[in-house]
């Protein structure tokens, strides 16, 4: 825990210093709420059905490319080779990485959500809590997997390309488990959410497994 | 008796089906200064990276410390020290910044008098809070070494370590790997400059193709011609 939390504060310092993950998140993600908007042109009776869509396809897009630069931090100047070296369990690394990638995503959906709210005629205030929920487990399940398979494809040569090939068919019952459970809520509140958020809670357990047990295999040649 | 910090038998490597490192036999004792010389390709970065556990065995045995980096890699990892091409410190963190994260993971005691002090002993002080990025390649070779120090390891495993000093940086690393044998810390090195590192050495090795072509000890020139007859012209 405790090497956890010391690889999550130097990946926030970093992070708060060079500000490149959230200059792309806030890029990328206005960019294309912007695009779906115009593409769409929807009318405000018809905007509120596309934006859980539009919501999970903003945010895993743009998430990817975040989640991917926390691995190329430790590709540069080989610093990956410095933790491994650490007598640290490299689950341990997996949980700091995690941690760092789940703070940087709630920053882009603190950016993202009143956006699509606004673009989208979506009152957000009275389905709050519902959504924060979705939100929160939807975020777990895309990035334990998202930070297993950075580690994975910050190795091989054609990395951008990698990591979205791996990952999307993977995440797709994540992806669909969020926008149903983003439908239910914003149409009803967390009953109409139940089935979807247990598809998610029940995700969430298997990629974060997963990303512990595997992640010591994956990080080493 | 304790183990040795590194006994590798048979130690075996392959890389896309070819063997980089071929049944391996080396023994390195505490006290002990072993120098890894061979041509480009040899294998010695293999070598040093299988050693840190940076890399899996394909097959043979390697133990450190009397412990199997294929059950125990964990429990002795703390107790080696790595120092690879690069410098493994982010750019965007300070020099006493990258030093003080590698205390915290290698839970160095009175961490902040170490940190300063490896930063006075590589000549970083006035440094130490510039981002490594503005860094040249010797300071940040300087800053590599001292992050393999900082936890005192009984292990010191250096790639190439005194490429990229200047002639006194590299002064400074001499004394202080003359220091650290005396002291009884077992050091393995990879070097082209034969010159710098004979007078340190207790033994050469000369590694060709993967495998270990001699070994033994002598003066510069004596090592310089055991090289020449066993790697020829080191294709």
């Amino acid at each position: 825990m405790r090497a956890a939390l010391t690889i999550l504060r130097k990946d926030l310092r970093i992070e708060w210093r060079t500000k490149e993950s959230l200059s792309s998140f806030v890029v990328l993600g206005v960019l294309l709420l912007v695009v779906f908007t115009v593409a769409h042109d929807p009318t405000p009776a018809e905007a509120p059905a596309l934006a859980p869509a539009v919501l999970w396809v903003t945010f895993v897009f743009t998430g990817i490319l975040g989640i991917q630069r926390g691995f190329l931090l430790e590709r540069e100047h080989d610093c990956l080779a410095g933790l491994l070296t650490a007598p640290v369990d490299p689950a341990a690394i997996y949980a700091g990485k995690l941690a760092a990638n789940l703070i940087l995503l709630g920053v882009l959906q603190a950016i993202v959500v009143p956006l699509i709210g606004l673009l989208f005629h979506v009152e957000l205030g009275a389905v709050l809590p519902g959504l924060v929920l979705v939100l929160l487990l939807g975020t777990l399940g895309f990035a334990a997997l998202a930070t297993l398979f950075a580690a994975v494809a910050v190795r091989v040569r054609a990395r951008e390309v990698m990591l979205p090939l791996l990952l999307l068919p993977l995440l797709v019952p994540v992806l669909v488990g969020g926008v149903k459970a983003t439908q239910g809520v914003l149409a009803g509140g967390l009953a109409g959410a139940a089935d979807a958020l247990g598809v998610l809670v029940a995700f969430d357990v298997i990629f974060a497994t997963a990303g512990w047990l595997l992640f010591p295999y994956v990080v080493r040649d | 008796m304790t183990a040795p910090p590194v006994r590798a038998a048979a130690l075996t490597r392959l890389l896309a089906g070819t063997p980089v490192l071929a049944r391996v036999d080396l023994t390195v004792a505490a006290g002990e200064l072993v120098v890894l010389l061979g041509p480009n390709g040899a294998g010695k970065t293999t070598l040093l990276r299988v050693l840190a556990g940076l890399l899996r065995p394909s097959g043979g045995e390697l133990l450190l410390f009397g412990v199997d980096v294929r059950r125990g890699a964990d429990a002795v990892r703390g107790r080696l020290g790595y120092v690879g091409h690069e410098s493994a410190c982010y750019p965007d963190l300070s020099g006493a910044e990258n030093l003080a994260f590698y205390a915290a993971l290698f839970a160095v005691p009175d961490a902040r008098a170490r940190v300063d002090e490896l930063l006075a002993w590589a000549g970083l002080g006035a440094v130490a809070r510039r981002a490594v990025r503005t860094y040249s390649r010797g300071m940040q070779q300087r800053l590599a070494l001292a992050r393999a120090l900082l936890h005192r390891p009984a292990l010191l495993l250096l790639d190439e370590p005194f490429s990229g000093l200047d002639p006194t940086g590299a002064e400074r690393l001499a004394a202080r790997l003359a220091a650290l044998r005396a002291a009884g810390c077992a050091l393995l090195l990879t070097t082209h400059d034969l010159a710098r590192t004979a007078p340190l050495a207790t033994r050469t090795v000369v590694l060709h193709r993967g495998r270990i072509a001699w070994q033994g000890a002598g003066d510069a020139a004596a090592i310089a011609a055991a090289y020449r007859a066993a790697v020829g012209d080191g294709d």
